[in-house]
């Protein structure tokens, strides 16, 4: 009985080894059998993503001119629901802008991976364009805004402080992300996009749960992943803020009627501000110049938080958790084993190896937690000042950073609408 | 270059500035896709199983994306042994020697046994039936040749940036490969 275990333990530790052993040689048939092959289906061509890219193009150029040039809402309603149709139902939510954050990422920090050109491009054309037309990419083509933005029903106002305090969700995740993508741990933006299995209609539970979460506040918060989430909208808010052109509200003089303002879900619209009394400006100067002071406390303080949390935040590497659980089972803490030990174990390596190869990526670790930490010290900082700083403005504008490009605004303009009039009647007399 | 071209109105600081950080932007942007396209490969990426590091623990069944895993049992027609007692094929200990239901280890009775010549069977996998458990791969792998093994089919894969299955793989089998060589599959040496 004994020598029937060993033999089973010494063929199950072979086999996990060694593979294609051959315990029965392959007949030699009489009978003119021939062997059939190994069906390898091809993938999806190159071809489909080169498409992807061309859309992409041609959407952002549209949406460019429908959002700056025609003003108008349903041009751009039209546009943004062709985007949710190709890129979200259509090709599933995969390949996107957002996710190819990671990609940049992994292919800087990983030599072994390159990154596709295609994904290359997805990631850079929609910066471009918001670096001279505004956020076009989040108003028309995005298909994560698309489908938000069709749920939206009534729309609640979110005080800027707390619109700014939320906001720092999405520097977290951006940070976060790219810690996760540097290292090789994994790809945090796919694995918690909510809205992709709404698209394929199918996929696991919670991130199906997550998504209905996003759509349910977003009959009443207008696109909450954008706003507060969305990683990739960290780099087009400050694209957006040097744009060449943008969103402008009134062609001619504005009349300060409001409208513009209640008519943008987003809260990205502000309104006239008159000038500061000399005693508020000089109270406001010196509250910048605190906090001038305080930003590189801030900075440390987020630094020296990264460093606290890399030993929790490093475990998301596959590495670091098969060393854990391997010194684990080493120290007999634990009695029983799991796949992953047990894979490390039939993989013939020694523990010390996988010890060294752990510390060296928790060491990575340490180094990006403390930039992650200290970068999220320094935007909270910068937002204080911003929240400090009041700018005079005669009329009302479209935020540089937080304007969507959604066009609702042109609708609701009184001006716009006393223009698009008379031009129609030219149009008409002309006739 | 120099450019003599009579502005309007003179720039700012924060106009400057601006102006500045804009072109700065930009060649930021090239800079980044300059240093990522220098990289050798640019190949699209497809995932594929590599068999050598598969421990068949069954998570494929159950991590994929898809209501049906894009990962399915192939057969190595080369390597197989054609064997009539086919471990993959049969539940350990089975009831009686032959293709009932109760007999086979195949959940979905994916595999189809049939007579090719005194004494031996051939094996063929059922991709509709087949849910990718690995049962069957890993019988074959300890008591067989190993000859049946897990790929990923890249007619329903929708090969998602990052793979549920390989975030879950306990034994790190789950790889990129470039999408012309799709496939790692077992042959003979």
């Amino acid at each position: 009985m004994n020598s029937l275990k060993t033999l089973l333990l010494i063929s199950v530790l072979c086999s996990t080894v060694a593979w294609g052993i051959e315990r029965f040689p392959p007949p030699d048939f009489e009978g003119g059998y021939t062997f059939p092959t190994t069906t390898t289906p091809a993938p999806d061509g190159v071809w489909h993503e080169w498409m992807d890219v061309a859309v992409l193009t041609a959407a952002l150029s549209l949406g460019a001119y429908l959002v700056l040039k025609k003003r108008s809402r349903a041009w751009v309603f039209g546009l943004m629901v062709f985007s949710l149709a190709y890129f979200g139902f259509y090709r599933q939510g995969c390949i996107c802008a957002i996710g190819a954050i990671q990609n940049v990422t992994l292919t800087l920090f990983d030599s072994n991976y390159a990154i596709p050109v295609t994904a290359l491009l997805f990631f850079v054309l929609p910066l471009v364009f918001t670096l001279f037309f505004g956020r076009i990419f989040c108003g028309s083509v995005c298909p994560l805004g698309a489908i938000q933005d069709l749920v939206l029903m009534r729309p609640v106002a979110v005080p800027p402080w707390l619109e700014a305090g939320l906001r720092m969700i999405a520097y977290a995740y951006l940070g976060l992300a790219v810690l996760f993508a540097a290292t090789g741990s994994a790809f945090l933006i796919c694995r918690y996009d909510p809205f992709v299995a709404i698209f394929r209609l199918t996929g696991n539970v919670p991130v199906f749960v997550l998504g209905a979460c996003f759509l349910v506040i977003g009959l009443f918060v207008a696109r909450p992943y954008c706003r507060f989430v969305c990683p990739y909208s960290v780099i087009l808010r400050q694209c957006s803020r040097l744009s060449r052109w943008r969103v402008s509200i009134t062609p001619s003089d504005c009349i300060s009627c409001r409208l513009c303002e209640e008519a943008c879900p987003f809260g990205a619209i502000e309104g006239p501000e008159p000038q500061w009394p000399q005693r508020d400006f000089a109270r406001g100067r010196a509250m910048v110049a605190f906090l001038m002071v305080i930003l590189p406390v801030l900075v440390l303080i987020g630094g020296g938080l990264g460093n606290v949390a890399a030993p929790g935040l490093s475990q998301m590497h596959p590495t670091v958790q098969t060393a854990h659980r391997v010194r684990l089972e080493a120290r007999g803490t634990v009695t029983d084993t799991t796949d992953q030990s047990d894979a490390f174990r039939a993989s013939g390596r020694t523990p010390e190896s996988l010890y060294q190869d752990a510390a060296a990526v928790q060491a990575q670790y340490v180094t990006g937690s403390i930039l992650v930490g200290a970068f999220l010290g320094l935007v909270l900082g910068l937002k204080l000042v911003r929240v400090s700083i009041r700018r005079e403005r005669s009329g009302y504008e479209a935020q540089q950073a937080g304007c969507l490009a959604c066009a609702r605004c042109y609708t609701f303009c009184p001006r716009e609408r006393v223009q698009r009039k008379t031009n129609k009647e030219l149009v008409g007399s002309r006739l | 270059m120099t450019q003599d071209k009579p502005d309007k109105e003179p720039m700012g600081r924060r106009k400057f500035l601006k102006e500045g950080m804009w072109g700065a932007c930009l060649a930021g942007l090239g800079a980044t896709a300059g240093l990522t396209a220098r990289h050798e490969s640019h190949a699209n990426l497809v995932w594929q199983i590599d068999p050598q590091v598969c421990i068949q623990c069954g998570k494929c069944a159950t991590h994929c994306v898809l209501d049906e895993s894009a990962v399915k049992c192939v057969q190595s027609y080369a390597i197989c042994g054609y064997c009539d007692l086919c471990y993959g094929y049969l539940k350990p200990e089975p009831p009686a020697l032959d293709t009932g239901a109760e007999n086979e280890l195949c959940p979905t009775g994916a595999i189809i046994r049939t007579f090719v010549e005194d004494p031996y069977f051939d094996y063929t996998i059922d991709e509709s039936l087949c849910i990718g458990c690995a049962k069957c791969v890993k019988a074959c792998a300890i008591n067989g040749n190993g000859s049946l093994y897990l790929q990923v089919r890249h007619d329903r894969c929708v090969n998602c940036n990052e793979c549920s299955i390989a975030a879950a793989c306990p034994s790190g089998a789950f790889k990129r490969v470039s999408a012309a060589q799709p496939y790692l599959l077992k042959e003979m040496e």
